[in-house]
């Protein structure tokens, strides 16, 4: 399979089954269009000599017939029956997400966990149940090396001080058990303070920093329980916590919604506040919120991307360039196929730890009964929603099978699936 | 080749036989939280990588 656009002045061609990713000129740009569209070569050379010369239109046949010798143009896809091999096997438990607050000091208008409570009760997680679930995660991780752990919420800074014990708890652990752990925060920032910021460049391999761009974009949707906006309280503390990380290591993390199309503009006022690490995502939402992005938006949203790589580039030329999140792609390396078709790990790999000590497949699940998967004192109970969340790949989504893009992004999010689509195979 | 510049030169393919360590970053523990980009995550096995 092969997909190929035209994109700021250059022709690029992916090969989807080898990964290439290839720059052509016109006539081979042409000739791999009519190529996938089952022409022969002789029909090629027919239709494309009369506007690029018999030459030409020769040269750019043999330079395509070599890419497919050599693998990488038009290349099969081979790993159906492997990746059916790998997801049968026995899985470890390496990341988890612990809901250390189920409660918010922020209450924004498109939160998933509905202010932090997760369709439940406002709860902070003690440190027994963390200390459990770290226990958990060790038990249950293998011979995995790495284990990641968030520390999410609601609000994680809303419970600190067991944020600190579990960060202490897990590096005692990881000596006796020879485990690294790379603990994340994720937080709005409200209770953002020096000491919290010092503890967190210490401890923390990665923080995210939720802020949605300008002022009147940020505040509309990220208020606090009085209606009042968070930009002004959050941005001096977040710029700060990135200079103090020597602007790596974390992210700036927004929401754009159908009130911010242009949302370019929200990803450029954080660049020129001077964060380097930029992530803008697009919300979800049920399609009767006024917020939620439309089907009719997409051309103007692809327009904007369109428009932020272009000035990305600018900016790098100049010299103050920044890393947009949904833009990196490692071209010389990246993940192996295994990690690209077998997705996120949720409800394998990765579970979510209510404060209760509650497991579900991932942070979007939670309060969702149907898949309540254990709690951390017996461990996983429900090992059939664990059998459907690893069944669930490219291959057992009938819309992926044939999409140029399912090596990146391995069949989509689930908790998105289920909630348009009522189950998790679907896209 | 006059037409034709391939960015990368390492095929995807190779890592069928090498791959599969599970070493890696979830990748919803990156930045998203809402969204499932795989594409984008690094290996942490280099030996491994394609």
């Amino acid at each position: 399979m092969v997909h190929q656009y035209k994109n700021n002045g250059f022709n690029i061609v992916l090969d989807t089954n080898s990964g290439a990713v290839h720059v052509a000129d016109d006539v081979v740009y042409d000739v791999i269009a009519l190529f996938n569209r089952q022409k022969t070569e002789a029909q090629i050379q027919a239709e494309l000599a009369p506007v690029y010369g018999e030459r030409e239109t020769a040269d750019a046949l043999r330079e395509c017939r070599e890419l497919k010798e050599a693998g990488q143009l038009f290349t099969e896809d081979i790993y159906e029956d492997a990746i059916l091999d790998f997801k049968k096997r026995q899985t470890v438990v390496k990341a988890l997400c612990l809901h250390i607050a189920h409660d918010c000091n922020l209450a924004c208008r498109y939160c998933f966990a509905q202010e932090g409570e997760y369709h439940g009760r406002r709860a902070l997680m003690s440190y027994d149940v963390g200390k459990k679930a770290l226990d958990f995660l060790i038990a249950n991780s293998g011979n995995r090396r790495n284990l990641e752990v968030d520390f999410f919420g609601g609000e994680p800074l809303m419970n600190w001080q067991v944020v600190k014990d579990l960060v202490a708890y897990g590096r005692e652990q990881e000596k006796i058990h020879n485990k690294n752990f790379r603990f994340t925060l994720t937080t709005n920032g409200v209770l953002l303070n020096e000491e919290v910021m010092e503890f967190c460049n210490r401890e923390m391999a990665n923080v995210v920093l939720s802020i949605d761009g300008r002022p009147e974009i940020h505040d509309r949707m990220r208020p606090f329980r009085n209606g009042k906006g968070s930009y002004s309280l959050i941005l001096p503390k977040f710029r700060k916590f990135a200079e103090s990380r020597g602007q790596s290591r974390y992210y700036v993390r927004g929401t754009f919604t159908r009130h911010n199309l242009d949302f370019c503009e929200d990803v450029l006022h954080l660049a020129d506040l001077g964060f380097r690490q930029i992530s803008i995502e697009p919300v979800v939402a049920a399609q009767n919120e006024d917020y939620a992005l439309r089907e009719e938006d997409i051309p103007y949203i692809c327009d904007q991307y369109d428009r932020l790589a272009r000035e990305m580039i600018r900016r790098e030329k100049a010299g103050n360039g920044f890393t947009f999140f949904h833009f990196m792609v490692d071209l010389t390396g990246g993940p192996c196929v295994y990690k690209r078709l077998s997705g996120c790990g949720s409800g394998t790999e990765y579970l979510a730890v209510t404060p209760w000590g509650d497991l579900y497949p991932c942070h979007q699940f939670v309060g969702r009964e149907e898949f309540l998967m254990g709690n951390v004192d017996e461990g996983v109970k429900r090992a059939d929603i664990c059998d459907q969340f690893k069944n669930c790949n490219v291959y057992t989504k009938e819309k992926c099978k044939k999409c140029f893009a399912r090596f990146y992004c391995s069949g989509g999010c689930a908790a998105n699936s289920y909630q348009f689509h009522a189950t998790i195979n679907d896209a | 080749m006059k037409h034709i510049k391939t960015l990368n030169t390492k095929n995807l393919q190779n890592t069928l036989k090498k791959g599969g360590c599970g070493e890696c970053q979830t990748s919803c523990q990156s930045a998203c939280k809402t969204s499932c980009t795989v594409g984008n995550q690094s290996c942490e096995n280099r030996k491994q990588s394609f």
